[in-house]
């Protein structure tokens, strides 16, 4: 990597706030360290918090992340199994429970899955966990044995000795390893001895998603569960005025209406009663301040914001000098806000008496959740239990803890279990939205290269929402995480952050986060200035990573790749993108046509991705095939409006998503590494748009600066 | 009055008001939940089942469209010779993320190679446009359906 490391997310969250909550996490080391909610799991082995071993070798391991989709349960037992030496076969993964204190992510202290960084905040505690087991279980078999544990082996379940051909499953030893006592510093493998990391194995999870028994949070039956559905209050803020439910209520299978103070709810025998229920009511909404508000008065607020100084989150060389001379070059990118659309609609079920609540759902955030839920149902929090599902898509939307929040209110009212589904338009116009960004980057070219680079990044300060701690000097590290963690080597270099909040509209974490905004910005105005210098833009960005060695590797193997400088039919063109994101490396080239009308087809799309070790090298290429298409829908595709103060979009008509026939070949390439792992759930997202927008530049020579892509900007005879 | 359905084989009777669509008779009076509520629009595809072997979009399919009409389900699609060739091959290909649309993606596929033995990429683009999958497991449906076609290609 680059010298532009000090205030990246990464040095902050691990080293920077290291005195505050952060290091909440040490390694548990016996099970012993109670829980707050238990398990259910039975193990006659259970070395600590993530291993649970019964007498018939059965292996359970307990997943502290939550998998919704990025194939994270395989991945995590593949590195628990490796320094287990457990049998593949035996392996069975089962939902942490709620608890900070075994589960929490390292990185945030809370028990959270996100940033893409599953494997790399767990990669040490994970294998140093499954190699304690695996001593133990290699004490107890040579103590059983009278010999040295030096000259014992395991491997896939076993413990053996060769001297003498003995040997013992896992299942025979639990009980005996039970009773060892737990070595205090135990050697990881070396990864040249690795069995099943860096090995294509098969997921855990999809044996049940092709026969329907896969249950997310959607799908959870109680015994005399009821189920609702809700609306919220249409403008942001506002409050339930007058309620007349008598049609409502004559509605067959309608049981009950719920009236809280910024949402009503129908509660029916099913979701059709309560669907039916919820239309034959007549609301009349108190909509408050916001009701007035629409999309261009947040953009001219944004806009305004953006001319002011921001906060200098990183500063080298002399910037003010280096733009004073040169070729100059500005540019301002926007990006627009986004729902989520998980196509599981966010949901709960909860079951509230008068001294607990049991809540069923698939979560991001389990102890957030939980103490949320605690909060609402007016309990303490050891009187709520968490039960996790499958996550029908996360996408960060179930980072927040909103959805189980309302379903209590609701449940609260009612002696019986309540499923509160959201309807795909409730899920679109009451999502916590991808901010709104406005980025400008000014630079100076001398001699072929960038020779100054300021880049301020404008919107919302979402961390200072979701984790305030990590909030600190007005500078939203996740705003600018790709900003000041340029790939680039810029003799002067400067970034700043101006924080601002989009009127009324709620603001949150969307696949790719932060680095969404920074590659668009970077690599949009590095194919511009390659341009004014007259360059190829891959030549271009070569001569500029001379210091980053990963980073050159992969651009150049795209290149090759994707046919790169090979020529083209008139209106295609092949735009590229370089991009660090979640200590990855990726270089991406999408190749794409454009029509008369300015309609976009997507050709071709190549990337090329240096995660360091990868685990599980199918699920990363599933993770990049399946992020380049979330964010090339974000390109072509993706917007949500405001007027009225209400969301203007509302299902799948108007917020649109990419299809199959769509869908262009996709060639990912996996660079074998032996460096630590990255991040990669989120990596695909932020390479599409900028490599997609520059294969149109070289298409048209159109400049587009703002997403969704405009095509009435690409019909032919239009100029930019 | 009770309804009669025939899913999955087996006749299936209760109450339901004729205008509820089929998704919420399957999951909330079956507790079938293996078929998906994506948008309630026939937007997504996520809740597709088979009538008479046709992939339908169950989530605008009233109850009382249906009745002596054969339904079948993700439950019991395995039980087809084309659903068994497809789950098999969504397995090899590694198609599943976070698996909520796989269901109707896996629906609609079963009904295009029952119909169509050797679709090629027009007709999967046909059969298949109608169901989303967010996490963009597309290339990897277009892979299988194929690999259930044809076999494993080497």
């Amino acid at each position: 990597m680059n010298a532009h490391h000090d205030v990246s997310r990464r040095a902050l969250l691990t080293g920077g706030l290291a005195t505050g909550f952060l290091l909440a996490f040490h390694l548990p080391l016996r099970a012993a360290n109670e829980p707050e909610q238990k398990d259910v799991t039975d193990g006659k082995f259970a070395p600590n918090a993530f291993i649970r071993i019964d007498e018939t070798g059965r292996t359970v391991l307990m997943m502290p992340q939550v998998e919704m989709g990025q194939g994270t349960y395989t991945s995590i037992s593949a590195v628990l199994a490796e320094e287990l030496d457990a049998d593949w076969s035996k392996v069975e993964v089962q939902h942490a429970p709620p608890n900070d204190k075994l589960y929490g992510n390292p990185t945030f202290g809370l028990q959270v899955t996100g940033n893409s960084n599953s494997i790399r905040a767990w990669w040490t505690p994970l294998r140093k966990a499954g190699a304690t087991a695996r001593a133990m279980l290699v004490q107890a078999a040579s103590s059983q044995w009278g010999v040295e544990p030096s000259s014992c082996k395991a491997s896939k379940g076993e413990v053996a000795h060769e001297a003498s051909g003995r040997k013992l499953g896992y299942g025979e030893l639990a009980h005996a390893a039970q009773g060892q006592t737990p070595p205090k510093d135990v050697a990881v493998k070396d990864p040249k001895d690795f069995v099943l990391i860096g090995q294509p194995l098969k997921r855990l999870d999809t044996p049940d998603k092709v026969n329907g028994k896969a249950l997310y949070g959607i799908d959870a039956i109680l015994p005399d569960m009821k189920i609702a559905a809700i609306a919220n209050c249409p403008v942001f803020g506002g409050k339930v005025g007058k309620v007349d439910d008598s049609a409502a209520m004559r509605v067959t299978g309608v049981r009950k209406v719920v009236v809280l103070d910024d949402a009503v709810a129908v509660i029916g025998d099913h979701m059709w009663a309560a669907k039916k229920g919820l239309e034959a009511l007549k609301i009349a909404w108190n909509e408050g301040p916001n009701a007035a508000i629409t999309t261009k008065d947040i953009w001219q607020n944004l806009r305004e914001a953006s001319t002011k100084d921001g906060v200098v989150a990183k500063s080298t060389g002399d910037i003010a000098k280096a733009l004073a001379s040169g070729d100059r070059f500005e540019a301002a990118y926007e990006l627009p806000f986004l729902a989520h659309a998980s196509m599981e609609p966010v949901n709960a079920t909860v079951r509230v008496t008068k001294d607990s609540c049991e809540i069923w759902t698939g979560t991001q955030i389990m102890t957030r959740v939980r103490s949320e839920a605690a909060k609402a149902a007016g309990l303490p929090v050891d009187k709520v239990i968490v039960n996790q599902h499958l996550l029908g898509g996360g996408f960060g939307r179930k980072l927040e803890p909103d959805m189980v929040v309302a379903a209590v209110r609701i449940a609260k009212q009612v002696d019986y279990p309540v499923k509160v589904i959201w309807t795909r338009e409730e899920d679109i116009q009451h999502d916590v939205y991808r901010p709104v960004y406005r980025d400008q980057i000014t630079a100076s070219l001398a001699d072929g290269k960038v020779s100054g680079w300021k880049y301020k990044v404008a919107g919302s300060a979402v961390l200072a929402r979701w984790l305030p701690p990590a909030f600190q000097k007005g500078i939203d590290i996740d705003a600018i995480d790709a900003a000041v963690d340029a790939p680039y080597d810029f003799a002067n270099f400067h970034v700043e952050y101006v924080r601002a909040e989009p009127l009324s509209v709620p603001t949150g974490f969307w696949r790719g986060v932060g680095p969404n905004n920074n590659v668009f910005a970077v690599e949009c105005a590095m194919d511009e200035l390659a341009r004014k210098a007259g360059k190829d833009p891959i030549e271009f960005r070569r001569a500029m990573l001379t210091k980053n060695p990963r980073m050159l590797a992969v651009l150049n193997q795209v290149a090759e790749k994707s046919g790169w400088g090979e020529k083209l039919p008139p209106r295609v063109g092949r735009g590229v993108c370089v991009q660090p994101s979640f200590a990855s490396f990726i270089a991406t080239v999408v190749e794409a046509e454009i029509d008369d009308i300015g309609e976009i087809v997507l050709r071709r799309v190549t990337s090329v991705v240096d995660t360091g070790i990868a685990v599980n090298p199918d699920t990363v290429k599933a993770q990049i095939e399946g992020g380049l298409i979330f964010g090339l829908t974000a390109a072509l595709y993706g917007e949500i409006t405001i007027d009225k103060g209400r969301v203007q979009q509302s299902n799948f008509h108007d917020y649109r998503m990419m299809r199959i026939n769509e869908t262009p070949k996709i060639d990912v390439t996996v660079v074998k590494s032996g460096e630590a792992p990255g991040g990669i759930g989120e990596a695909g997202v932020n390479a599409g748009p900028p490599a997609l927008r520059n294969a149109i530049l070289a298409a048209s020579g159109v400049a587009l600066r703002r997403l969704p892509i405009d095509r009435t900007l690409l019909a032919v005879g239009k100029k930019a | 009055m009770a309804t009669k359905l025939t899913i999955n084989g087996e006749t299936k009777s209760f109450d339901a008001p004729p205008d509820m669509p089929l998704l919420w008779v399957l999951r909330d009076i079956l507790g079938m939940t293996g078929t998906k509520f994506g948008c309630g629009i026939a937007q997504c595809g996520a809740c597709t089942v088979h009538v008479d072997g046709k992939a339908v979009r169950s989530c605008v399919l009233p109850v009382s469209a249906v009745e002596n009409r054969a339904i079948t389900t993700i439950e019991h699609i395995g039980s087809t010779p084309a659903g068994a060739k497809v789950q098999k091959a969504w397995l090899e290909a590694e198609v599943i993320q976070c698996g909520y649309c796989q269901s109707g993606q896996i629906m609609s596929a079963a009904a295009l190679l029952a119909s169509t033995p050797k679709p090629d990429d027009a007709d999967i683009d046909a059969a298949m446009a109608g169901n989303i999958c967010r996490c963009g497991t597309y290339v990897r449906i277009r892979e299988a359906i194929k690999l259930a076609a044809n076999g494993r290609q080497s």
